[in-house]
C-alpha cells in the first residue's frame, strides 16, 4: 500500500531533480511556485541531505541569529540567517533559530536537520525517497535516468547530489586509513597520538574535538592553514571557531600543524608510521601515531555522467559549469546545491562564492529556477519597471540589504535594463558573469564585493554602447550604502543610462 | 593517476617552476586552484578589478585588447600577473580559444607567494627581460 502513495513513479516528466537534501528542496520550492511540473527522486529515505550525517562533531560553520537588525519576516534577515531555505510567502517560511536552543549562532547538526525536515513538511514537498539513480543515458528529446525504482526520463535533469563523498589522494597506504566520515567518537581517542592528514576545516573540526582527549595531535598538509580572519573569505579557508587547536600549536602545547606532504602510510600491528617531506621547511618527517584519519576532503558523486561528457575540474572532484549551473559540456544537464560550486563565478580578489554552503546554493537554485522556466519552459516571468527616479534609489537599497549580493558577492547581481522606449525593467537576480560575457541592451547590474583590504564596497556593472565598464562606490563603515555620495557616485555611473534629471 | 600528481608532474615541467622541489611542487599544487574553461570563455575581463595570476596547464589562450587579438599563449604560459603587480586594471580580454586548464592563484596572494619562492619570482622576472627585450628589438 505504501508504494502506491510514493510520489513520482517511473515515467516521462519535464524535469528531474536528483536529490533531497536543502538544494533539491529548494529547487523544488522555487519551480513548483513557478508551475514547472518536475519530478524529485532521492536515494536517501528522508530530506536533509548531507546534514542527516555531518558535520560529525560540531556545529556548523554558518550562523543563523534570531536577533539581527532587520526584522525576521524581512527579505534583508535572510543575511542574518544563513541556513534557513528561502521562501516566497511568510506562511512558508521555517526559520532555522525556530528550532536552536539558543546557545549559539552556529546550528548544530540535528538542529539544522529538524529545519531542513521541517521546510520540506510545511511545504509539502514531494519526494520519492529510496529511489537510488544508478544509470544516465542521452535520449533523443532529453535524458534517461536509471533507478532502483524504473526508468524516468526527462527534458532536463537537475542533479543536486551533494559534494559529501569521501575522497582521499592517491598516498601510498592511504587506503586502510579512516576518512573523516568514519572518525569515531572523540573520547575513543582518550590517550592516543592522532595524526591528521590535512589542514582545512575539517581537519581543524577534528583537532577542536579530539583536543581534550588526545595525548598529542599533529595536522599535516602541504600548504601552510589559510585562516578566515586574514584572508577575509567564509568559503575556502578555516574558520575561527576552530582557531584553538592553531593557537596551542603557536603556544607549544602539543598540538601541531606541520606543512608536509604525506609520501607513504604504513600500519603496524600496534600503530602506525607516516612518512613525510617538510615543504615550507625542507626535512623528512617520520611520525608514529596511534591513530591516523585523512580529512582530505569531499568529492562528488558523479556516476557515470563522465561518459556522458561531464567535463570536470578540481582534482576531478566538480563538474565545470556554465554560470546557469548548467554542464560546460553536456546541454540539458544541470547542478543544484552544493555542486553549484562548479560555476566558479570571477572569484574577485580571490574571494570565492558561498555556493557551497546553504547560504550561497539557496539563492542560486532561486535563480535557476526562474532560469528553467525561461529557456527550457517558455514562462515568461514578471520585470517590473521602475520610474526612471526610482532607479537610483533601488540599486543602492539592493546594495545595503539584498540578501543575494551579500551571501553571494561578486558573484550575484541585481540586473536593470533600459529599454530603447525608455522604460526601466527590474530583471531580477542573475549571475554577474552571465552578465559580463553576455551582450544585450542597456543595463547596470549592481553587485556588493569586498576588495583586497576587507573593505566592503558595491560594485556596479554599466553596459553602453556594447561595452561594459566597472564602477566601485565607495564603502561606509556601518555598511549603510544610500548615503548623498553614493547616491552621487551612482548618478554619475548612469548618467548615458537614465534620462536628463533622473540621474 | 591522482589528479594532483598529474599537476605536480606538470608543474615539473614548466620553466616558472623548474628549480622546486616535489615537495614544494606540492605545495604550489595544493595553494593554487584548478580551474577549466571551455573555448570562448573568458578567463580574464579588460578593466574589471580583483582579478588572479594564471597559469595554463593545457589549451590555448588568446589576449585580446578591444576585440582585437594581440597574441595567443600556450602550455606553460602565464597571465594576470601584470595587473596583480602593478595593482592596474587588467588591459587586455583573455579568452580561450581551446578548453583551457589553468592553475589559478588569486591576485592578493601573488606577492607572498613569490616572496615564499624566489626562484619562481626570478624565473618570472628573466620572462619578463626577455619580453622587454623583444619589445625593444621590434621598436628599434
Amino acid at each position: 500500500m505504501a508504494e502506491l502513495t510514493r510520489p513520482f513513479p517511473p515515467g516521462r516528466y519535464p524535469l528531474v531533480i536528483v536529490g533531497s537534501g536543502p538544494g533539491g528542496l529548494q529547487l523544488s520550492y522555487c519551480l513548483r511556485r513557478l508551475g514547472i511540473r518536475h519530478a524529485v527522486i532521492s536515494a536517501d529515505e528522508a530530506p536533509g541531505g548531507m546534514f542527516r550525517r555531518l558535520p560529525l562533531f560540531q556545529r556548523l560553520i554558518t550562523w543563523s541569529k534570531p536577533y539581527s537588525p532587520v526584522p525576521p519576516n524581512r527579505r534583508p534577515y535572510d543575511w542574518y540567517d544563513w541556513n534557513s531555505l528561502l521562501a516566497d510567502d511568510p506562511s512558508h517560511r521555517t526559520l532555522v533559530p525556530d528550532f536552536m536552543d539558543g546557545t549559539s549562532i552556529f546550528p548544530s547538526r540535528a538542529e539544522m536537520e529538524r529545519a531542513t525536515v521541517a521546510f520540506a513538511e510545511r511545504n509539502r514537498l514531494a519526494v520519492r525517497y529510496r529511489c537510488r539513480w544508478t544509470g544516465t543515458r542521452r535520449t533523443e528529446d532529453g535524458f534517461l535516468l536509471e533507478t532502483t525504482d524504473g526508468e524516468y526520463r526527462c527534458r532536463v535533469a537537475v542533479f543536486a547530489v551533494g559534494a559529501a563523498e569521501p575522497w582521499k589522494p592517491e598516498i601510498p597506504g592511504i587506503e586502510s586509513v579512516p576518512h573523516y566520515t568514519e572518525a569515531r567518537p572523540a573520547r575513543e581517542y582518550g590517550g592516543k597520538r592522532v595524526f591528521i592528514i590535512g589542514k582545512r576545516n575539517s581537519a581543524f573540526e577534528l583537532a577542536d574535538a579530539m583536543h581534550p582527549w588526545a595525548r598529542q595531535i599533529i595536522m599535516a598538509s602541504p600548504r601552510p592553514a589559510v585562516f578566515s580572519l586574514y584572508n577575509r573569505s567564509p568559503a575556502a579557508s578555516v574558520r575561527a571557531r576552530y582557531v584553538i587547536p592553531y593557537e596551542d600549536h603557536l603556544f607549544g602545547g602539543g598540538t601541531f600543524a606541520l606543512d608536509a606532504s604525506s609520501d607513504r602510510i604504513e600500519r603496524h600491528a600496534d600503530d602506525w608510521r607516516v612518512f613525510a617531506t617538510g615543504t615550507t621547511i625542507p626535512r623528512a618527517f617520520t611520525f608514529e601515531a596511534d591513530a591516523v584519519i585523512a580529512a582530505t576532503g569531499f568529492t562528488t558523486p558523479l556516476g557515470d555522467l563522465r561518459d556522458l561528457g561531464v567535463k570536470t575540474f578540481n582534482r576531478d572532484r566538480l563538474p565545470s559549469l556554465t554560470p546557469f549551473w548548467e554542464s560546460a559540456t553536456v546541454p540539458g544537464i544541470y547542478f543544484g546545491g552544493t555542486v553549484t560550486m562548479g560555476a566558479v563565478g570571477l572569484r574577485k580578489y580571490g574571494l570565492g562564492s558561498l555556493s557551497g554552503g546553504v547560504a550561497g546554493f539557496r539563492h542560486n537554485m532561486r535563480v535557476l529556477a526562474a532560469h528553467l522556466a525561461r529557456t527550457h519552459f517558455g514562462v515568461e516571468l514578471p520585470r517590473p519597471e521602475l520610474a526612471p527616479s526610482q532607479v537610483i534609489p533601488f540599486l543602492l537599497g539592493e546594495a545595503s540589504g539584498a540578501p543575494e549580493l551579500w551571501n553571494q558577492r561578486a558573484y550575484l547581481a541585481r540586473v536593470v535594463t533600459f529599454q530603447e522606449d525608455g522604460r526601466a525593467l527590474d530583471e531580477g537576480i542573475l549571475p554577474l558573469q552571465h552578465f559580463l560575457d553576455t551582450g544585450g541592451p542597456e543595463a547596470v547590474a549592481m553587485t556588493v564585493e569586498t576588495d583586497d583590504r576587507g573593505e566592503h564596497r558595491p560594485a556596479v556593472y554599466v553596459r553602453h554602447r556594447g561595452g561594459v565598464h566597472e564602477v566601485v562606490l565607495p564603502g561606509d563603515p556601518l555598511l549603510v550604502f544610500d548615503s548623498p555620495a553614493h547616491r552621487r557616485h551612482l548618478s554619475e555611473a548612469l548618467r548615458p543610462l537614465l534620462p536628463p534629471g533622473a540621474a | 593517476m591522482d589528479q594532483r600528481a598529474e599537476i605536480v608532474d606538470t608543474l615539473a615541467g614548466l620553466t616558472l617552476f623548474a628549480d622546486l622541489t616535489r615537495p614544494q611542487l606540492e605545495a604550489v599544487a595544493h595553494t593554487f586552484e584548478e580551474e577549466w574553461f571551455t573555448e570562448g570563455q573568458r578567463i580574464l575581463r579588460q578593466g574589471i578589478a580583483g582579478s588572479a595570476f594564471y597559469v595554463i596547464l593545457e589549451g590555448e589562450v588568446a589576449i585580446r585588447i578591444d576585440g582585437q587579438t594581440r597574441s595567443t599563449l600556450g602550455r606553460g604560459d602565464y597571465f594576470g600577473e601584470i595587473s596583480v603587480l602593478l595593482g592596474d586594471l587588467p588591459i587586455a580580454d583573455v579568452v580561450a580559444t581551446r578548453p583551457v586548464r589553468c592553475l589559478v592563484l588569486p591576485g592578493p596572494e601573488l606577492e607572498g607567494f613569490l616572496l615564499a619562492y624566489p626562484r619562481v619570482m626570478f624565473r618570472m622576472l628573466q620572462a619578463q627581460s626577455r619580453r622587454l627585450q623583444r619589445t625593444t628589438q621590434w621598436r628599434s
